[in-house]
């Protein structure tokens, strides 16, 4: 692989200047950081309300009277046969081409991308943290053959695995979870893997190695909490990257399977109407960019707060940055971030 | 029995004698400790290149309640003794021997009983701290990893330890960040202190404090070994520290002892032209005397421990040096007129009372 070992400034170094009155811990001093960071604030309000919109789906769908799937052919479509607009007849956000609800399709399109968003990013930033940690702590012939597996993840094809097992399995929601998890791992590996190998020469290990602890109690107790910040902000990085990429596979048929609504496969089917049917798109398009939009300052806030000694690249720009990088290619997306945030510091 | 039974330590060459002078026990025996560090070439294929040769047969004995000086420059090897000795390296060859026991090289489950015993002081007041952890989880770590006391307990062990060290005990919950530089290296000195061990190895404890902290810990070091019978392994390169904590020092170049004694044989009795060179390198609070003081100037660098010089380790930059030097490794032993203690590496020794060529300040100053 030609991408270089993304290192972050040890996030032990930046305890020094902090002069608490009381024990405060890294952690409180970073929510601090946090809540006066209003447009992360913005952002967790933004990714709540979205989170109550997705767990409340079955009420509006009661309140509508519309279900997700059912069709609706004599009120939900003109009398041409084409998806009505917003407002008519009850459909808040119109109709698509089948009479369906958009409005509650989108609701239940969030459900899925919520729950692919945080399933596969815990999976993947649980599963990363083990095999970089096992694979920086231990070296040797165990780090061989664990960054050689890191290296294959990464280099692997997404949409030629997704479509082997799509074809194989048949598309399903475990396939899409499991693509996407097995796509992500590896970059947290990089760099859990490339953290663990400077804290493990830290004095602080020797001193517990002198008292006697264990492989596993140096690995958790003093390892894992100095580079759970890192962690935390590639983790809330890869939750949109992990959005976008469920909603790539559904439009293009590899994942979630219609009837059943989510993002990319609402889009797919928008791309033949949206000349007649503007909402058709831009609903749905509109839902995926404000929620990845929402993670990704979030994200970035959560950065800052860790490392406050950072200054923001783009100041004052940051949402036009996001709306460019969304469309950049998902899996980069978070070493793209953290690199840059490296740099700087 | 017609006489004292051989020890280990007697059978092998270069090693200490017994001292049949000192009553106290002896609780560590060092034995012609070896360590190299492998090099290896890069890539997947890698091969074994070369060594760092950062100790070559360093023998030491230490005795009950005492403290050993080891001085040497920074990579003399001084410090991967002190991690041969703990336990947290691998030993390339030699014996290190606990209260009779051969403890070189035990696993770690093994290893674990003599941990409780053998204790360490790091260098580093920050970096020896888990910035993540509060005050009470680091000194209170050892007990539990030994599984020695839990919940309050533990709580009030540690209470006690911050007070024993000069710490607010109501400082539990702090981080270090929070702490200064001579407060951090207290909280070391209690985490060493937690399980009552009998040695402690300290790895340059004061290098990293200014001045006035460093007398601080260094009262607190010597009152601890009052109370608690204490042994210190003390490495530093400040040779006045050292000849402050010490009731015998080792001065070691380049992964060898040079000379070994008791601390005012070896610093105003010393043979070993290194030592004088030493020595005379100090820097004294009395600018006259420092004036007028003969500075002994080396010339050339400490060679490389990858490639080390044949025979005595000294040799090339040794104005005392001949050919035998080069050739010899000059046995560590106590040389005519010295008391058996007091053990010299080198050939050629300087006799007491005879000074080596040096020059004043002044003079090198010229010079250059």
């Amino acid at each position: 692989m030609s991408i270089t070992e993304v290192e972050f400034q040890a996030a032990s170094a930046e305890a020094v200047p902090e002069q608490a009155i009381e024990g405060k811990s890294q952690w409180q001093l970073t929510w601090r950081r946090l809540r006066s960071d209003r447009m992360a604030i913005a952002s967790v309000i933004t990714i709540l309300v979205i989170a109550m919109l997705a767990l409340l789906a079955p009420a509006f769908a009661s309140l509508t009277g519309h279900s997700a799937v059912q069709q609706y052919p004599n009120t939900g479509l003109s009398a041409s046969g084409l998806p009505v607009p917003p407002g008519t007849a009850g459909f808040w956000l119109g109709t698509d081409e089948l009479g369906r609800d958009l409005f509650v399709r989108i609701l239940y399109g969030a459900r899925i991308s919520l729950f692919v968003g945080l399933s596969t990013t815990f999976m993947a930033t649980v599963a990363g943290v083990a095999v970089g940690l096992i694979s920086g702590y231990f070296g040797g012939r165990t780090d061989a053959v664990l960054a050689r597996c890191i290296d294959a993840a990464l280099a692997f094809p997404y949409v030629v695995l997704a479509l082997a097992l799509a074809a194989r399995f048949g598309p399903s929601l475990p396939i899409v979870i499991g693509v996407i998890t097995f796509f992500s791992w590896a970059g947290v590996s990089r760099i859990v893997r490339g953290q663990t190998l400077s804290l493990k020469e830290k004095e602080y290990i020797e001193a517990a190695r002198s008292l006697g602890a264990g492989p596993w109690r140096i690995m958790f107790v003093h390892i894992l909490p100095n580079l759970l910040g890192p962690v935390l902000v590639l983790a809330t990085l890869l939750i949109p990257s992990a959005i976008v990429f469920e909603a790539t596979l559904s439009y293009l048929g590899l994942g979630i399977q219609p009837p059943v609504p989510s993002w990319g496969n609402i889009l797919n089917g928008a791309q033949s109407y949206y000349q007649v049917a503007w909402w058709y798109l831009v609903f749905p398009a509109a839902a995926l960019l404000i929620t990845t939009l929402a993670f990704n300052l979030l994200g970035d806030g959560v950065r800052d707060a860790l490392d406050p000694r950072t200054e923001r690249i783009f100041a004052g720009q940051a949402g036009g940055r996001k709306k460019k990088r969304r469309k950049a290619a998902a899996a980069d997306e978070p070493a793209a971030a953290i690199a840059a945030g490296t740099a700087e510091g | 029995m017609s006489g004292p039974p051989p020890s280990a330590a007697d059978a092998s060459a270069g090693a200490m004698p017994a001292d049949p002078d000192a009553g106290a026990e002896v609780l560590l025996q060092v034995d012609s400790v070896v360590k190299y560090f492998p090099i290896k070439s890069g890539g997947m294929m890698s091969r074994h290149i070369g060594d760092v040769k950062a100790v070559d047969g360093v023998s030491l004995t230490l005795r009950q309640g005492q403290t050993l000086g080891v001085v040497g420059e920074t990579g003399c090897g001084k410090s991967t003794l002190a991690r041969c000795i703990a336990g947290l390296v691998p030993i390339t060859s030699g014996k290190v021997i606990f209260e009779g026991k051969d403890i070189t090289n035990l696993s770690r489950r093994a290893m674990q009983p003599f941990r409780r015993e053998i204790q360490m002081i790091f260098q580093d007041p920050y970096g020896s701290l888990n910035p993540r952890l509060r005050v009470g989880s680091i000194i209170g770590e050892p007990f539990t990893i030994h599984k020695t006391a839990t919940g309050n307990e533990r709580k009030r062990a540690v209470q006690d330890l911050m007070q024993r060290v000069g710490l607010n005990p109501e400082h539990y919950n702090r981080f270090p960040a929070e702490f200064s530089g001579g407060q951090r290296q207290r909280i070391g000195v209690a985490r060493a202190l937690a399980l009552r061990p009998k040695l402690i190895i300290c790895d340059e404890p004061v290098s990293a404090l200014d001045v006035s902290i460093q007398a601080q810990i260094l009262n607190l070091l010597a009152d601890l070994q009052d109370d608690f019978g204490l042994t210190y392994l003390f490495i530093a390169h400040d040779l006045e520290v050292v000849r402050h904590v010490s009731n015998e020092v080792m001065v070691m170049y380049l992964g060898r002892a040079a000379e070994f004694g008791p601390k005012n044989d070896v610093y105003d009795r010393s043979h070993h032209p290194y030592t004088r060179a030493l020595l005379s390198a100090a820097p004294a609070a009395d600018p006259e005397s420092a004036a007028a003081r003969q500075r002994i100037v080396l010339t050339g660098e400490v060679p490389s421990p990858v490639n080390p010089p044949s025979g005595c380790r000294f040799h090339p930059r040794c104005p005392r040096a001949q050919d035998i030097c080069g050739q010899e490794i000059p046995p560590l032993e106590a040389k005519a007129g010295d008391p058996h203690d007091h053990l010299t590496a080198c050939h050629f020794p300087v006799p007491a009372g005879e000074e080596l060529a040096g020059a004043t300040r002044a003079e090198v100053r010229r010079a250059r």
